[in-house]
């Protein structure tokens, strides 16, 4: 079977997201390298993939697809394996609430992480600009709130979805992995012992650890 | 509710009819199983978009009002079912489950029949266009959209405040973009995730229902003639008109 295709830059979160999925069911795939340096994410090539000239875009055979948690539920279903099955599709009760767990990641994490991500570390690594200190304060707020719903919840659960490791968890990674060199973000962790004991446990799985060694570090 | 069926079995035709062997069953349809119950206001555009799953299967079901004006949503009672304290929860049975988009996902699914199919899950293909179009919709729809409906309709009415009118600005810039990628896609195909209506279409409605009534909104969509033609579909829909006319009037 030709290999599937990423169209991802390096240091793209979303793009982080799709290579973790591909990593975690072991399915070949080509990175094709998109250089946002450069502008290349708006050329018409790309966009006839992504029409809103983001990354990532996926390419298997005929089929295009876009936006990364769909790419990610793609790929995860695809090449489920007995040993690997990170949406538990076969139960309506399971996968209902893998995908509670992930409307969380987007509609209430990423939306007051990602702000401090891009703040503290995109605009000025990338952008070379000033960070703006008040976003950063307003969405460590409202990130600790967040946090203190999974510690309560990890209480309870090992994994987000239930006590099985699932696409839930794992599409937190990408921004965290960045998001947890900042020290203001480590201390929210570091001061919700089940969150932080979850955080850990992503860390260490191998395809974490085989994606994070490839991920360039922003300075 | 219990129904009665008799089944006879080996009636033999005799002159008078004989009943060999009666065989009463009392079982219980399985339309007649505890109706699924919805905790949320009417006016909650994330509970519309769990209405509208639901009434597009035809599943039975109940909504059970949450008092947001007296903070109902942030009691221990409803906190336990939505940890977030938003609206909607959702519960069928032992499970309960919050996120408008996971509840819908889990309607669609398990109401799911052969002449309504909103997710087309057992195609990998199909299935994976709807789920493309459904991360549009809430990573680049509703970030444009949001927070334009909150300046014009939530700020001045429940927070008697002032819109900002630069977060207006910036945000209809954004959508009209948007809409340009719809106006593009809605050329190709006859809906967002193919010729197919499915979960996609249907989780833009709750809140253009709203925004499509601004001056401001109304004219991307009348610029756009394959998006205006997919907006007036999905509004002449059955399901979609009967919850619209339950949703309250913009003042």
């Amino acid at each position: 079977m030709a290999a599937v295709k990423v169209f991802c830059y390096a240091i793209s979160t979303a793009s982080i997201r799709v290579i973790l999925c591909l990593e975690e069911v072991g399915a070949e795939y080509e990175r094709v390298n998109i250089d946002m340096a450069t502008g290349e994410h708006k050329s018409p090539a790309h966009v006839a993939k992504n029409p809103f000239g983001q990354v990532p875009a996926f390419q298997d055979g005929d089929l295009v697809l876009f936006e990364s948690r769909a790419i990610g539920r793609y790929v995860l279903r695809k090449f489920k394996a007995s040993d690997v099955d990170l949406l538990h599709g076969s139960s309506l009760e399971e996968s209902a609430m893998v995908d509670v767990w992930l409307e969380v990641e987007a509609q209430q994490y990423d939306k007051a992480i990602f702000p401090i991500y891009y703040q503290a570390m995109i605009i000025p690594c990338f952008y070379g600009g000033t960070t703006d200190e008040k976003v950063v304060e307003e969405n460590l707020v409202k990130l600790a709130k967040v946090l203190d719903v999974y510690e309560a919840r990890l209480s309870q659960t090992k994994y987000l979805a239930g006590d099985f490791f699932s696409f839930a968890d794992l599409s937190h990674y990408p921004v965290t992995h960045f998001s947890i060199t900042i020290p203001q973000v480590a201390a929210l962790f570091d001061a919700r012992p089940h969150v932080k004991a979850w955080w850990e446990s992503l860390e260490s799985r191998p395809a974490s650890k085989k994606v994070a060694a490839k991920i360039p570090q922003l300075s | 509710m219990f129904t009665i069926h008799v089944y006879i079995k080996n009636i033999k035709s005799f002159p008078s009819l004989q009943l060999t062997f009666l065989e009463f069953q009392c079982v219980r349809k399985s339309s007649e199983m505890a109706a699924v119950k919805l905790f949320a206001p009417v006016m909650s555009t994330a509970a519309t978009r769990v209405v509208l799953c639901l009434e597009e299967v035809g599943a039975e079901y109940e909504r059970v009002d949450i008092d947001l004006a007296t903070g109902e949503h942030k009691s221990p009672a409803h906190l336990a079912r939505n940890p977030f304290g938003q609206v909607p929860a959702f519960q069928d049975g032992d499970l309960v489950l919050f996120e408008s988009r996971a509840i819908g996902r889990y309607v669609l699914r398990k109401f799911k029949s052969s002449d309504v199919d909103l997710l087309h899950g057992s195609s990998l293909e199909e299935s994976a266009m709807v789920n493309v179009w459904l991360e549009v919709e809430a990573q680049q729809y509703d970030k444009a959209i949001f927070p334009i409906f909150f300046q014009v309709m939530v700020i001045p009415n429940i927070f008697h405040g002032v819109s900002d009118e630069k977060v207006i600005g910036e945000n209809l810039e954004k959508l009209g973009r948007v809409l340009d990628v719809y106006e593009a896609r809605l050329s190709q195909t006859k809906y967002l995730a193919g010729d197919f209506f499915s979960f996609a279409d249907l989780s833009h409605y709750p809140i253009t229902h709203f925004a499509i009534k601004f001056p401001q909104v109304a004219p991307l969509f009348e610029a756009r003639p394959h998006v205006k033609a997919w907006w007036k579909s999905l509004e002449s829909r059955p399901a979609v008109k009967k919850v619209a006319a339950k949703l309250p009037q913009l003042s």
